[in-house]
């Protein structure tokens, strides 16, 4: 029982919508979150929390591209390869994740640490080459950068390097604008 | 360029602003919500937001009050807001910083806007990527409960206003605002036919607006200062405002500029952006996010207002600019956007699903120089197939790259067939799709 735990909430979520069904995408995240991916056991939970057959859950849930239908790794490594990106140098980058982390573009490590995808546009342009880590934003990557993002997230499970409220450029980066 | 006053970024912009209610508050937020809620019929309102000249920041560019207008005014209810903070079109990342840096102003603009259109409800569909906005987001609007600002009965004037954030989970096409609204509804992110429109039959079929973060985000200003002082800024009556201009590709400066719709490509690359990141030259330009046709060196003073880029050919849609130098392949940036829109097609229309595919690999095929001469023919025809047959306007904005390109710099294409029939017979493999993603 995924959601007997989070029953507080589930019921919050259900409040939101007039409609139960607006709750699919909330629970499915909220699933993923809790198993890492969404479990065939979740899609039967949220079937019955909204009365409606696992295939119609199951159906909506490989419509998008966030959710995982099997076990990924800890860390998710998900660097955008969209045009923006490559122009600033994602290509390189990948194939540099690609050695170090000795997988393909959709495994995992043998650690069961890291799973690398290269992922379309995550919205953050002025700032690429860029990858998303879970629920993290990195930045203005290099080799160097991401090698320490790795490093950190290998020993303490966490990385001081991630993004925080965006704003580019920065007060005071570059010049003032007239 | 000449001088003008920022009207989204100006908060953030201030030394020790954190977006917090009290700084929002200290700079005089909400105090157009409170100047407008059962003071100022909802009528007027509109009245007002359709003088003002503001036009969707999503990339259609539709005028914000007649959409407002379409709203049924006999309706029972309820009716909805949507805001679209689905921000996905490649290219673009400036709504991502208004709710990061500022959720207070895009919050006030969703509670007039409701107000303004009758609705107690407003949902905020926010990419699901997009986890430290989500986060920052609903952080603000429990503040903005606490303070009143929103929930029901705000300010005494009866009238409620309920906001909640829901998470998108990866689906470019979701930014379409009937397939936000199937989204929203728990379905797949399949665009609806139209009609009939959202303002008639949106989410659960009720009367719906679905609104651009940074359009909202507009909307306090334009109650505080007033309609005209909206319109004089741009180029009034049709393209008004500032807009806050994304930057990105091959220059010294990339980021978020503000500027008056009717700055040049020039003020933005060159002047704030800082030119080029080398001595290479500009080569080549994406001027509103992926959906918009390339441009050329020759179209650097060309006004960014909706109108300007329309007659040079492209649009001015969500206000992602893209800079590429000299050097940069064409083919190769034609194929990186359609390999994006091969994998956001939703499937609906049999046009976009199937040809995006085929593009892609004539594309790929191109490029390992392994095309044929009667390519570029195909790709045309392709392109003239998807255009105008599709349910949403996805399947228009998938052969902007690949027209365009093929317009400006088709030497490119025919040089890299040349090569193909020049090394024709050295080979023997047959040309097979390799998506280079999982």
């Amino acid at each position: 029982m995924i959601f007997h735990k989070h029953q507080d909430t589930v019921n919050d979520i259900l409040s939101r919508y007039p409609v139960k069904r607006s709750a699919m995408l909330p629970l499915l995240n909220l699933a993923q979150k809790e198993e890492g991916y969404v479990s065939q056991a979740a899609i039967r939970e949220i079937a019955g929390i909204l009365d409606l057959t696992p295939p119609q859950v199951f159906e909506t849930a490989t419509f998008y591209t966030m959710l995982n239908l099997k076990p990924i790794g800890k860390f998710h490594v998900q660097v955008c390869r969209s045009l923006m990106c490559a122009l600033v140098g994602a290509d390189p980058l990948i194939d540099w994740l690609r050695k170090h982390l000795g997988i393909g573009l959709g495994q995992t490590t043998g650690d069961k640490l890291f799973t690398l995808s290269a992922v379309e546009c995550l919205g953050s342009c002025g700032t690429g080459p860029m990858m998303q880590i879970n629920d993290d934003y990195y930045e203005r990557l290099t080799e160097a950068k991401v090698g320490q993002i790795l490093k950190d997230l290998r020993e303490t499970g966490d990385c001081s390097l991630k993004s925080g409220p965006f704003m580019v450029p920065e007060r005071g980066e570059g010049v003032a604008s007239s | 360029m000449k001088t003008f006053e920022k009207i989204l970024l100006t908060n953030m912009e201030r030394s020790g602003y954190t977006g917090s209610l009290a700084d929002y508050e200290g700079a005089g937020g909400y105090k157009a919500l409170k100047d407008v809620l059962g003071k100022v019929p909802p009528n007027e309102l509109i009245e007002m937001v359709k003088k003002s000249g503001l036009r969707g920041r999503g990339g259609a560019g539709f005028p914000t009050g007649v959409k407002w207008g379409f709203i049924p005014k006999d309706h029972p209810g309820p009716r909805y807001l949507c805001c679209n903070a689905d921000e996905s079109e490649p290219g673009t990342f400036k709504d991502r910083q208004l709710m990061e840096r500022d959720p207070h102003q895009v919050l006030e603009g969703i509670a007039i806007s409701c107000y303004a259109i009758g609705a107690q409800t407003a949902y905020i569909y926010i990419r699901g990527e997009f986890r430290l906005a989500a986060k920052i987001l609903e952080r603000a609007i429990a503040d903005a409960y606490r303070a009143g600002h929103l929930g029901s009965d705000v300010y005494g004037s009866g009238i409620t206003v309920n906001v909640s954030v829901h998470a998108g989970a990866g689906a470019y096409i979701c930014g379409e605002e009937t397939a936000l609204l199937e989204s929203l509804e728990g379905k797949r992110g399949k665009p609806r036919t139209k009609p009939p429109f959202p303002a008639t039959h949106g989410l659960y079929q009720k009367p719906t607006v679905v609104n651009n973060v940074e359009t909202l985000a507009n909307v306090p200003h334009i109650v505080n200062r007033g309609a005209e002082w909206f319109s004089s800024i741009g180029v009034p009556p049709k393209s008004t405002g500032t807009r806050v201009f994304c930057l990105s590709g091959h220059v010294k400066r990339p980021g978020n500029y503000e500027l008056p719709v009717n700055a040049t490509f020039r003020d933005l690359i060159f002047e704030l952006g800082g030119g080029m990141r080398s001595d290479k030259p500009l080569k080549a330009f994406i001027p509103g996010g992926a959906s918009a046709p390339f441009l050329t060196p020759d179209h650097v003073d060309v006004q960014m207002d909706f109108e300007s880029v329309a007659m040079a050919g492209s649009m001015s849609g969500s206000g992602g600019i893209t800079v590429m130098e000299e050097g940069t392949s064409m083919v190769w940036a034609a194929l990186r956007l359609m390999e994006f829109f091969y994998h956001e097609s939703c499937g609906k229309c049999t046009p976009c699903r199937e040809g995006s595919s085929w593009i892609v690999q004539i594309l790929q095929r191109i490029l390992n120089k392994q095309g044929r001469p009667e390519d570029l023919r195909t790709l045309t025809e392709i392109c003239e197939n998807i255009g105008g047959r599709t349910v949403c306007a996805f399947g228009d904005a998938e052969i902007a790259p690949v027209q365009s390109t093929l317009k400006y710099w088709r030497n490119e294409y025919e040089a890299l067939i040349e090569e193909a029939e020049a090394l024709k017979g050295s080979r023997k493999e047959i040309p097979v799709l390799s998506v280079a993603q999982v």
